[in-house]
C-alpha cells in the first residue's frame, strides 16, 4: 500500500469517515468526527501505520490532512 | 490470575510500595516493566518475580527527566511492547514548614510527584489507546487528601495528582481508559522506618486499626484498579489508611 493510502486509512479508521472527505483541507474540529478524543486515536493509528513515534509538538501541530502529510515527512515518510 | 497477559509499567519499583505492587502484579500473571533510578536493584528484584508469560523488564528512569521518559516509551514501542497499565508510584517526601522552604525543594518534589506522573501518563497513553483501554494508577497520599502541618509542599503535590486523576479520567473515559488514585496512610516503608520515634508513635495512635499499613495493603488496591474487577471505576481516589485521622 502506498504511504498516502496508509495515511488516508489511518484517518478513515480513527475518525470513521468516508474516503471522499479525506482531502488536504480536512481540518481538526471542522467535522464532528474529528474531535479531541478521535485526535488521540488518529495519532496512535498514524504511529502504528508508519511505525513511528510522533513528538508532542507534532501531535499539537497536526491540524489538517495536509499538515499530517507534512508531519509524517519529518519522520522520513513521503506522502 | 487477575492480570494474565497484561503488561504493567511501575515507576519507583525497586522498593516499598512499588516493589509490593510489582511483586503482586507478577504473581497475578502480569509481565511487569520495572523502572527506577537504581537499575542494579531493579535487576535483583526481577530475579525474585514469578514469570507466567513474557520475561519482565527493567529500565533506569528518573521521572523528573522528560528525555528519559520519552526514550523509554520510544524503546518500548520500537520493540512492539504496549502497556495495559501504568502505575505512577515514584515519589519523594520531604518535610519543611513553608517559611523554611527553598525553591529547589518545591521543584524537586513537584518534579517527581507531579511532573513525572503527568509526563509518563502522556507517553503511556499511546499504548493504552492502541489497546482501546487500560488503567492508569496514581499514587497520592492521605496528606494529599487531608493535609498536614509541615507538609504543604508534599501535600499539595499529592493533591495535584488527585486533580490530575479526576480530569484525566473524564478525558479518557470515552476511550475506555480508567484513571484512579490511591491515597495511602501511614505505611511501613524505608520512608517511615527512619522517622523520629515520637512522631512514629503519634502517627500509629492516629490509626483506627492500630497498626501501620503494609506495602501489600496498598498493592492489593492497585491490583484491583489494574484488573477488570474495577472495569467501571474511574476518577476515584481510594484511601488505604486503616481509618487514620489527620
Amino acid at each position: 500500500m502506498e504511504n498516502i493510502e496508509k495515511l488516508k486509512n489511518a484517518f478513515k479508521e480513527s475518525l470513521g469517515v468516508d474516503d471522499s472527505i479525506i482531502v488536504d483541507t480536512l481540518a481538526y474540529q471542522s467535522i464532528p468526527e474529528w474531535d479531541s478524543i478521535s485526535h488521540m486515536v488518529l495519532i496512535s493509528q498514524i504511529e502504528e501505520a508508519f511505525d513511528i513515534t510522533i513528538e508532542t509538538e507534532d501531535v499539537i501541530d497536526l491540524s489538517s490532512f495536509a499538515k499530517a502529510r507534512e508531519i509524517v515527512s519529518k519522520y522520513g515518510i513521503q506522502c | 490470575m487477575l492480570l494474565k497477559n497484561q503488561t504493567c509499567l511501575i515507576t519507583g519499583a525497586s522498593r516499598g510500595i512499588g516493589l509490593a505492587i510489582s511483586t503482586l502484579f507478577a504473581q497475578n500473571g502480569a509481565r511487569v516493566i520495572l523502572t527506577g533510578r537504581d537499575n542494579t536493584r531493579l535487576n535483583d528484584v526481577i530475579t525474585t518475580l514469578p514469570v507466567f508469560s513474557l520475561p519482565h523488564l527493567s529500565f533506569t528512569l528518573d521521572v523528573t527527566r522528560e528525555a528519559e521518559i520519552v526514550q523509554l516509551f520510544k524503546h518500548l514501542h520500537s520493540e512492539n511492547i504496549y502497556i495495559n497499565c501504568l502505575v505512577n508510584n515514584a515519589g519523594i517526601m520531604e518535610d519543611s514548614t513553608l517559611q523554611m522552604v527553598k525553591p529547589e525543594l518545591i521543584h524537586r518534589i513537584y518534579g517527581t510527584n507531579v511532573f513525572g506522573p503527568i509526563m509518563a501518563s502522556q507517553y503511556a497513553l499511546k499504548s493504552l489507546i492502541k489497546h482501546r483501554g487500560g488503567s492508569i494508577i496514581n499514587l497520592s497520599s492521605i496528606i494529599g487528601t487531608n493535609g498536614n502541618s509541615g507538609q504543604s509542599i508534599y501535600g499539595s503535590s499529592k493533591s495535584a495528582i488527585i486533580g490530575f486523576t479526576k480530569s484525566l479520567s473524564k478525558e479518557l473515559a470515552p476511550l475506555n481508559i480508567r484513571v484512579n488514585a490511591i491515597a495511602p496512610g501511614f505505611i511501613d516503608t524505608d520512608m517511615t522506618k527512619g522517622m523520629n520515634p515520637r512522631f512514629y508513635e503519634k502517627n500509629l495512635n492516629a490509626i483506627g486499626m492500630k497498626r501501620i499499613g503494609t506495602p501489600l495493603d496498598v498493592a492489593r488496591v492497585a491490583l484491583f484498579l489494574a484488573s477488570d474487577l474495577s472495569e467501571y471505576v474511574t476518577g476515584q481516589t481510594i484511601g488505604v489508611d486503616g481509618g487514620m485521622i489527620i
